[in-house]
Formats: structure tokens, C-alpha cells, sequence
């Protein structure tokens, strides 16, 4: 026994060990073994890529940026013309991109988040219905909706001459949805003042009324106060401003209708496509969230004499969104990157731009780099925010 | 999907760049080891490349790539053809997943020195034009302003028709959709107001919409579209082979040898004639070739006058005029150097 003791003491002595068997340095061998095979591989494929290319006269790099595109693009959030360079051509991609993501994910958290509670709903027609749209929508291939969305939108919809005018002002066409939009006016940007000021003090009134009903356990009513508040500044702004009614209707004129606001076809389908898709699986994160409670919650809840509406709010959703939050995350970058599927319906998004761009510089390397690079970002950049609000969510655990 | 397939490409231009560079001979010696022949082309427009209703590739273009595959192993059928789309058509060259690209290309000079790709003798001399439906009544350029067009991406079409809208001070609307047969069907579906393209491919859309008669093709043609079979930079030889096996169904047209004749002018006096079929040899040799290899070309494939009738002639739907594309001596632009 006394033997062993010394043994295991010699071995602990530091001095004694070559750094070899030394654990720790070992896998700061292996890490830096690693790191420079790495960076070798690395280094290897791009010098030997430049080389070739360059014996293969086939031109690298990214000066293409600053020259002239030459090539149109269908829709833009800012001014582009065929004039503009490779580099704004790229931007209006990320725009449109951007566009489609935001209002798509928004979209799908409201109708996901419906269509999941619909599935537990105690009515019978309600619940089916919603199972049937969930497994429908989930089965079928996200690019064949696009498909038949897009090619509803045009098959169905009449030519611009005959359009469909449901409204005034609003005209449906195979073109796309086009409707009259305020015209111009200096009361827009007071509106748009009033309705940031009305934000914050909406931030104010909510953190106000938790303060006092901590203090005297008196409720207030924040949620129709902030919406009179969030309403009605920007009506008292208008009606200042003059109350401007001129709006700008769509006109039909040559071939299509001029002014007012449209909404093309290829964006729409695109849209819908993609939130009906995305809805589907975010209503059954949703539900499993909300069953992922046990019973007794509601139970003890409704014992203390909680409405209907508080249990869902302050006790189900809490905890709930714990659940939801991780896998919701993904479906959120899935459908930014389902966004790709626009260049098989002419939408111009990143990935469209991206290939007509390659397509143009015959630089496929840089190209699809770059789209690599950009969707990296994207997915990141969710990922990261959802990250910290998960965080956030899961410290109201006790 | 097209993303992924870019991808994929991309990866593939990577890593055989990386790999080797391209040596005198290396494709022909790839081709003839692998037995057959890969030859990129469109698949969806009628009368160039398209599979017809039991799966047989028909057209220009695929019997353009039947005579490099009579010339290289005397015997027309060994061809593999690859459908690509025309963002896709020119890194699958790049990337070495085809030897040879015959799908309605127009040379340019970006494409020829940045792109590192050289242009054969050309095989369909072409120019844009735009299809549009009867009642629009357009009859000149102004009526086209505020259009909306709808155009294939990554082609000189989509710069083209931007260039003449800039030229002309115009607006429109581009509606670009990768894949043709979807670009079309846009189209005839009221979703744009013009198709522009080369006009062999705007006759190509129009024979098989649900109902040609409605559509007219105005005259108005905006650009020169020298549309040619392309290779990669770096292997000569193979440009040479891929290049005179174009110029032999152009100089047969002109010696009038034809598929069904060749046989017998085998036994023409003509030296001419001998030279071109191998009956002196020496100019099969030259390019790396059997000395047949001509003879194979239009024995099986025809020459360029039989492919051109055959395939988008005034017979066909398409019933597309000579014009350009006659022989010289006809007043048009097929002219091939001499086999000598």
C-alpha cells in the first residue's frame, strides 16, 4: 500500500513527465496540429484557385462591383436602374430579400401562433380544421405551392383592361394587386413622429402601471390605453397637419396601371407561399408549447381567480415560450432561406440577383461566395437575437 | 434547388481548377476514355435541343453535338446531354462537367476572354425580337413603352432589351424566371406584355403555345446574336476538332455532299471532295483524328443544310427562312474556311 502511495505522488510531480503525456499540453498540440492542417488546406485551395484561374484567363476578384450591371431588375425597395453598379444591383437582392423575410416571419408567428392555439381549441370544427391545414400544408413540397400560388395569380386574374375592381381605388389584375395610397403629403411625416413618440410612451405607461400594481395591487387597463395612445396621436398629427385626404389612384394607362402602390405577383406568391408553409410548423411548436404545461398550472391559476385571458398571459405563455423559442428560431431562418425558391417564380431576391450577377461576370466563385456569406449572415444574425430573447425568457424560470 | 445546383457547380469549378489545368489533348483523351461524349445544351426549346414525345433528343443544337461525337468515335449516338439552364450552362463548362456546350450561346467578348471560354465557328446566326400578343397592336419601338417584358436571367437578351429601353428612353417592367418552359408559360398566360429572345427561340415558344395564331413576332430586332458551340480556354486541339466538325457540315452543304449522296461521292474526282471525305488523307490526322472523320459526320448526321431544314426549316413548326444562315453563295453568312 505504502508503495503505491509514492508511486501516484512521483507521478503527480510535473518536472517528471514528458510533455508528451502531459494531457493538457497534448491537446495544445493536437489543437494547433489541427489548426495549421486547417489553415494549409485553406491556404492551398485558394493560391492554387488563383493560379488556375488565371492560366484558364477566367478573371477573379471583386472589381466587378463598381461596374455598370446593364440589367434591369423587376422590383426595388430604392431607385435602381440598369445604369446603377453590381455592387446596388446586390443591395436591392438583400433589400428584397430582407422585405420578404420580415414580412413573411411576422405573418407566420401571428397565423402560426392562431392556427396552433385553433388546434386546441375545445371545438371540434376548429380543431380538425386546423389539424387539416397543418398536415396539408406541411406535406406538400414548399416549391410546388409557390408554383401554384404564382400560377394562380396569373392563370385566374384578369389582363390589366379587364381588371377586377372590388373597391375603389383597389384593382386586381394579373399584374398584380394595385391600390391607391395617400398621395404625399408633410402630415405623413408628423404622423410617423407622432407614432414613435407614442411608443415610448406606451414603454412608459407599462413599466408605470407594473410599478404601482406591485405597489397597491391596483391593475390598469395598459393594453387599451396604449392602443388609444398608439391610434390616436398620429389622427390628432394628421388632423394638424390638415387632415390631407388626396390619394394617389391607379390609373390604367398604355399597358398597365400607373401610380398607386402594387404588389406583384411574383412577391405575393412568394409570400403567401412561403407563410402558409412556415405557419404550419410553427402552429404545431406552438401547441406542443403550450400542452408542454401541465394541467395543474391552469388549475391553480384558475383557483386563484385568474381570467381566462390572464392564465394564458401571465401563467401558459411564459412558460410556454421557453418551449417554443429554440425550435422556433430555425423555422424562422428556414424560411429566410426558403426565400431562395424565389428564382424558380421571378422574384427578384438576393439568390435571383446573385445568379443573373455570376451569370453576367462569369465569376461563379465570388458569386456564390458571397451568397454563402450573405444567408451566413442572415441565419446568424436570427439566431443571435432569438439567442438573447431566449435568454431573456428562460430567467423568468424560479 | 437552382441554389444548390449553383453550389454544387461552383464546388465543382473549385476543385477541378485546383486540380489541373488544361493540357493540349487532355479533353480529347477524357472523351475517348470515358466513351462517350458530354454535351451541355438547353432541353427546352423545340427545334434546337428538346426531347421529343419517346425521349429522343431532336434538334440544331443536339445535332451539332452528333457530329462531334461522329468525328471523334464514328458514331453519332454517344452523346450524353446535360439540360442546363443559362445561368447555369457557363460554370458547368468551367467546371468541366461538360466537354462541350451547343446551347443557343451568343459569343461575346466578356465571355470569350473573362470567362475563359472560346467560341467556334457559329452554327445559327440570330437577333432578338420580341413576341407579343396581336391585339396589343404594336406596330414601332414607341409603342413598347411601360411595357412588361419577361425575359430569361444571366443571357445578352437580358442586357440587350435593357439597352434598348435605355437607348430609346423608355420604361418597363422585366419579369426574369430561370427555366424556360416557365418563362413561357408566363407569358402566354398574360403575365407579361412582351417575350423577347433570339427570334429563332421566340418562333420555337410560338409553335407550341396553346394557340399561335394570337401572337405575332414584330419587326423590331434589336441586336446581332452569333449564336455558337463553345469549349473551354486551353485545350487547342479540341477547339480544332469542335471546330471543324462545324465547318464540315457547313463546307458538305457547300461541296453538296449530303447524307444520303455521301457514299458515292466517295468516288468523285473531285480533290476537293477527296480531301474532305479522306480519300486523300491527312487532314483527319492533322486534327488528331481518323481520316473518316468527316465522311462519319455527314453519313450520319447530314450536313448543315439537311440539319437546318430538318430541324427549324420552313417544313417544320418553326418554318423558319434560310436567311442569314444560307450558304455564302446564297447570300447568307455560312462560309467555311477550306479543308486544305
Amino acid at each position: 500500500m505504502a508503495q503505491e502511495v509514492t508511486d501516484s505522488t512521483e507521478i503527480t510531480t510535473p518536472a517528471k513527465i514528458p510533455f508528451w503525456y502531459d494531457p493538457t499540453k497534448r491537446a495544445i498540440i493536437y489543437q494547433v496540429v489541427v489548426l495549421g492542417m486547417v489553415g494549409m488546406i485553406g491556404y492551398y485551395l485558394f493560391t492554387n484557385t488563383q493560379a488556375n484561374l488565371e492560366r484558364q484567363s477566367i478573371a477573379t476578384g471583386f472589381g466587378f462591383f463598381a461596374k455598370e450591371a446593364s440589367f434591369e431588375i423587376g422590383e426595388s425597395p430604392i431607385p435602381y436602374s440598369a445604369a446603377d453598379t453590381y455592387a446596388r444591383a446586390l443591395l436591392v437582392g438583400v433589400l428584397n430579400t430582407l422585405k420578404v423575410a420580415f414580412i413573411g416571419i411576422i405573418l407566420t408567428l401571428i397565423l402560426g401562433t392562431i392556427i396552433g392555439v385553433a388546434r386546441l381549441s375545445t371545438n371540434w370544427l376548429v380543431a380538425k380544421l386546423a389539424g387539416v391545414y397543418i398536415e396539408v400544408m406541411q406535406d406538400i413540397p414548399v416549391l410546388l405551392q409557390l408554383f401554384f400560388w404564382y400560377s394562380i395569380s396569373y392563370e385566374i386574374l384578369p389582363s390589366p383592361r379587364q381588371a377586377l375592381n372590388p373597391f375603389t381605388g383597389v384593382f386586381l389584375t394579373n399584374r398584380g394587386l394595385i391600390f391607391a395610397v395617400p398621395e404625399a403629403h408633410p402630415a405623413h411625416g408628423y404622423m410617423a413622429l407622432a407614432f414613435l413618440g407614442g411608443c415610448v410612451a406606451v414603454w412608459a405607461l407599462s413599466r408605470w402601471a407594473k410599478r404601482r400594481q406591485e405597489k397597491t395591487g391596483k391593475p390598469f387597463p395598459v393594453f387599451l390605453v396604449s392602443i388609444a395612445i398608439l391610434l390616436g396621436l398620429p389622427v390628432a398629427a394628421w388632423m394638424f397637419g390638415g387632415a390631407p385626404l388626396k390619394m394617389d389612384v391607379p390609373v390604367l394607362r398604355g399597358f398597365n396601371f400607373q401610380g398607386g402602390l402594387t404588389l406583384s405577383p411574383e412577391f405575393t406568391a412568394l409570400l403567401l407561399g412561403l407563410v402558409l408553409y412556415t405557419a404550419a410548423f410553427v402552429a404545431e411548436i406552438v401547441r406542443a408549447g403550450i400542452q408542454a404545461i401541465s394541467r395543474g398550472q391552469v388549475e391553480a391559476a384558475m383557483s386563484m381567480g385568474l381570467k381566462p385571458g390572464q392564465v394564458l398571459r401571465l401563467v401558459i405563455l411564459p412558460q410556454a415560450l421557453r418551449v417554443i423559442i429554440p425550435p422556433l428560431t430555425s423555422q424562422m431562418m428556414n424560411l429566410t432561406k426558403n426565400s431562395t425558391l424565389a428564382v424558380a417564380i421571378g422574384f427578384p431576391d438576393f439568390v435571383s440577383v446573385a445568379n443573373t450577377t455570376i451569370n453576367q461576370t462569369g465569376q461563379a466563385i465570388e458569386g456564390v461566395g458571397m451568397i454563402m456569406v450573405v444567408y451566413l449572415f442572415f441565419s446568424l444574425s436570427t439566431s443571435a437575437f432569438m439567442n438573447w430573447y431566449n435568454k431573456r425568457t428562460a430567467l423568468v424560470e424560479r | 434547388m437552382k441554389f444548390f445546383k449553383l453550389c454544387v457547380v461552383a464546388v465543382a469549378v473549385l476543385v477541378l481548377v485546383t486540380a489541373s489545368l488544361a493540357m493540349a489533348g487532355e479533353t480529347l483523351d477524357a472523351v475517348k476514355k470515358r466513351g462517350y461524349l458530354i454535351a451541355g445544351v438547353n432541353g427546352g426549346v423545340f427545334g434546337f435541343s428538346m426531347p421529343d414525345d419517346k425521349g429522343v433528343w431532336k434538334g440544331l443544337d443536339v445535332d451539332t453535338a452528333r457530329a462531334f461525337a461522329a468525328a471523334v468515335f464514328g458514331d453519332a449516338s454517344k452523346v450524353k446531354y446535360v439540360p442546363l439552364t443559362a445561368v447555369q450552362r457557363l460554370p458547368a463548362l468551367q467546371a468541366k462537367e461538360i466537354d462541350v456546350l451547343c446551347r443557343n450561346t451568343t459569343q461575346t467578348l466578356t465571355r470569350e476572354t473573362a470567362n475563359g471560354l472560346n467560341f467556334v465557328q457559329v452554327n445559327f446566326y440570330d437577333g432578338q425580337g420580341f413576341l407579343a400578343p396581336k391585339k396589343l397592336g404594336i406596330k414601332k419601338a414607341q409603342d413598347m413603352d411601360g411595357a412588361t417584358v419577361c425575359v430569361l436571367p444571366g443571357t445578352t437578351t437580358e442586357l440587350n432589351v435593357a439597352d434598348f429601353y435605355r437607348a430609346n428612353n423608355m420604361q418597363w417592367k422585366p419579369v426574369v424566371i430561370e427555366q424556360t418552359a416557365e418563362l413561357s408559360k408566363a407569358f402566354f398566360a398574360g403575365r407579361c406584355d412582351l417575350l423577347t429572345s433570339d427570334l429563332s427561340q421566340l418562333a420555337a415558344h410560338r409553335a407550341v403555345a396553346p394557340n399561335p395564331a394570337e401572337y405575332v413576332l414584330l419587326p423590331i430586332v434589336i441586336s446581332k446574336e452569333p449564336l455558337a458551340p463553345v469549349v473551354r480556354h486551353g485545350d487547342d486541339q479540341w477547339y480544332d476538332i469542335v471546330n471543324w466538325s462545324v465547318m464540315a457540315l457547313i463546307q458538305a452543304e457547300e461541296l453538296g455532299i449530303n447524307s444520303n449522296n455521301v457514299h458515292i461521292m466517295l468516288k468523285n474526282k473531285n480533290p476537293r471532295v477527296q480531301r474532305f471525305l479522306g480519300v486523300i488523307p491527312g487532314m483527319g490526322k492533322n486534327l488528331g483524328l481518323d481520316d473518316e472523320w468527316a465522311y462519319n459526320i455527314i453519313k450520319q448526321v447530314g450536313n448543315y443544310g439537311e440539319i437546318f431544314e430538318r430541324n427549324v426549316g420552313v417544313n417544320t413548326a418553326l418554318g423558319l427562312e434560310r436567311g442569314l444562315n444560307a450558304q455564302w453563295l446564297k447570300g447568307g453568312l455560312m462560309y467555311s474556311a477550306p479543308f486544305r
